[in-house]
């Protein structure tokens, strides 16, 4: 039976849930005009659970509900950036959302229903918490996907991406019952203590097969990357994201606990599966990203070459690799809240500053933002100082150190193909002539201030990387 | 070779062939009749494990509600399977290629003789068998079965979401009105003076 303890151990989930619930609830009783109060009810909301997050970390790691559920550093760095990077998406898509008749009640409670689902996904320590949770986060993010119900491009990317995520949910599951057949248990530690001594490596194995399908096509990664580009391009922009960034993260810690919790004593050959992985991704998603027209597609297959960057650091199946991983998927959350935010924030009623063209002359209309979109564009192609280029180095470093030299210089050389594309977005701002009808960025003031300090904040922790490292690798230290 | 298994591989080929049905029949209210027959004997193969509460819950839910309603909708819809199924019998000898190859490597890799290991029951003490699983769901699976509850609330606020609409000008009911009413601006009663008929002629 749960103990008060497992209860107090679940907090911060619990009070998002009621909070969630509440929210529910009394949105209902609003009028259009007053949305603004559950805007900054679930901003609110998901700050306090951060703050719960942060306040109530035991200092050894813990466990609650029989093993069910994992409290430890790992699940708190994670956690307290998937809750940032969902507020930055609820203040950066206000604006947005309301200029198309699509700032419904129901957004905020799917997006906190997913961050909810990312919370649990990270802190499982048992096969079916894995599973849940991943549910709860692509269930809601589905119907974000669809939540432009006017749009057929909208509706045929959430019906893509319903099926091919069924699809990964079921190879999941099918690589999951393998394990459970070979081990006979479902829990992620007694997994790894079972995976030694299993009488059915080749089970085994084969279920791990499954598990690195399930987990590619979570992150996105070269050959289970098609649903990307579609979706990212077909979903309202701000939703796009959401989806973007904080799931990445929760990827992330999806990988780690199946990988490294249950299927650790397999590392020789998982090792190898995610180094095809992130080969196959650094070079699909650099090249085609140079014949985009479309931004958000571009964006797209660079989320996926920057996932293969992300496999490098876990490829390394160290501490200090999966410290660098960790370390690059925050960095990447953050860059790709900047730079799908200045998209929300150039585009207006029936004007969606999509298309790579819709940014020629930003710099004359509007410097400051053509600037922060510069700030992401460096950061994201791993310019120093700046943030993208220390996590690039991070992780470049840890595939070194796990012998894979090889995949270092593939690494480098696909840093350099996408260099290309980020800079070619930086000319058009600033070297070609604005035509058409003049930008204007939107001047919703809370808009403006988190843009600016979330682009503000890639130049800070380039140069100040310290302490977010530090944590980072004490978070893997225990 | 026991009776048991013996009921077994006939059930599980009865699941295999209509599960076949399912993503191959032409008309799509057989191929639901399929799938109906697909879960029943999967709940057959179940009370064959000694799950009995399981088999009983798939056949009441599933072939019960879910499946009926299911029903219900593709007949509704009224969709035209031709065009949905343009490439099938170009890309079917290929699909069949690559499933069977699948197959063999698999058995291969797996081997038959890893599947003939019966696994160990999961009630060990030899309750009943439904006893144990709610015994087991709201202890040791407790925040599983919660966190299902929380996907089922995301899948309702999913729904409303995605299908509510508030048209303008569609004419509705409005209960709390029509209750309300006051028969007196209903019904007019006219007072008119009493008319003599018309004789009939002859």
């Amino acid at each position: 039976m749960p103990t008060l303890n497992d209860i107090l151990t679940l907090l911060p989930e619990l009070y998002l849930t009621g909070a969630v619930c509440m929210l529910l609830l009394i949105d209902v009783f609003l009028q259009a005009d007053q949305r603004w109060v559950t805007h900054w009810l679930a901003v609110l909301v998901l700050a306090v659970t951060g703050w719960l997050v942060v306040s109530g970390q035991p200092t050894a790691p813990t466990t609650a509900f029989g093993g069910m559920f994992v409290r430890d550093g790992v699940a708190e760095v994670l956690k307290v950036f998937a809750l940032l990077a969902s507020g930055i998406v609820l203040v950066l898509s206000r604006p947005y959302l309301r200029d198309r008749e699509l700032h419904l009640g129901e957004f905020y409670t799917l997006i906190l229903f997913a961050t909810l689902g990312i919370m649990l996904l990270v802190s499982a320590g048992s096969l079916v918490m894995i599973y849940l949770g991943l549910e709860l986060l692509t269930l809601s993010s589905y119907a974000l996907v669809a939540l432009n119900r006017d749009s057929r491009l909208s509706s045929e990317a959430a019906i893509k991406y319903f099926v091919l995520g069924a699809l990964a949910s079921g190879m999941l599951l099918y690589g999951m019952s393998m394990i459970y057949g070979a081990t006979g248990t479902l829990d992620l530690g007694s997994i790894r203590a079972a995976s030694a001594t299993s009488a059915h490596p080749t089970l085994l194995l084969f279920g791990l097969v499954f598990l690195i399908v399930g987990i590619g096509f979570k992150f996105g990664a070269a050959p289970f990357h098609m649903w990307l580009p579609d979706v990212y391009q077909g979903a309202p922009t701000a939703v796009t994201t959401f989806i973007g960034s904080a799931p990445k993260l929760a990827a992330f810690g999806m990988a780690y606990r199946l990988l490294d919790s249950g299927m650790g004593g397999l590392l020789v050959h998982w090792q190898e599966m995610l180094a095809v992985l992130a080969v196959l991704s650094l070079a699909i998603g650099n090249i085609v990203a140079i014949a985009q027209k479309n931004l958000k597609r571009m964006l797209a297959y660079s989320t996926i070459s920057h996932m293969g960057y992300l496999f490098l650091g876990l490829a390394n199946g160290t501490p200090a690799g999966y410290s660098a991983a960790m370390f690059y998927a925050i960095c990447y959350a953050l860059m790709a809240t900047a730079s799908f935010g200045i998209i929300l924030a150039l585009a207006r009623t029936g004007f969606e500053a999509e298309e790579i063209a819709d940014l020629k002359g930003l710099n004359q209309r509007s410097p400051w933002f053509a600037g922060l979109m510069a700030l992401a564009m460096f950061s994201l192609a791993g310019v120093p100082p700046l943030f993208g280029f220390f996590a690039k180095v991070l992780v470049l470093k840890a595939a070194i150190d796990a012998g894979m030299l090889w995949l270092a210089i593939v690494a480098i050389l696909a840093a350099i193909v996408g260099l290309y594309y980020y800079l070619q977005v930086v000319k058009v701002m600033y070297f070609d002539k604005p035509e058409g009808e003049p930008l204007r960025a939107q001047v919703d003031p809370s808009l403006r201030v988190v843009l600016s300090a979330n682009a503000l904040a890639l130049l800070v922790l380039g140069l100040w990387w310290g302490p977010l490292l530090a944590w980072c690798q004490r978070a893997f230290a225990g | 070779m026991t009776f048991q298994l013996l009921c077994f591989y006939a059930f599980a080929a009865v699941t295999t062939l209509a599960a076949l049905g399912v993503i191959t029949l032409r008309n799509s209210v057989h191929a639901v009749l399929c799938l109906v027959l697909t879960f029943f004997s999967t709940a057959a193969i179940w009370l064959l494990a000694e799950a009995e509460f399981l088999a009983v819950a798939l056949v009441v839910v599933y072939v019960g509600a879910v499946m009926v309603l299911f029903l219900f909708v593709v007949m509704m819809l009224d969709i035209k399977q031709e065009p949905l199924r343009e490439g099938f019998i170009r890309y079917l000898p290929v699909g069949i290629a690559v499933a069977a190859v699948m197959l063999a490597e698999m058995l291969a890799l797996i081997g038959v003789r890893a599947m003939a290991q019966v696994p160990a029951p999961a009630n060990p003490a030899g309750d009943s068998n439904i006893a144990w699983l709610g015994e087991t769901l709201f202890t040791r699976f407790l925040l599983p079965f919660e966190i299902a509850a929380l996907i089922l609330t995301v899948g309702i606020i999913a729904a409303v979401a995605l299908t509510l609409r508030r048209r303008e000008g569609v004419r509705h009911q409005d209960p709390a009105r029509q209750v309300a009413v006051d028969p007196r601006t209903r019904v007019r009663v006219v007072k008119m003076a009493a008319e003599r008929g018309q004789e009939p002629a002859a």
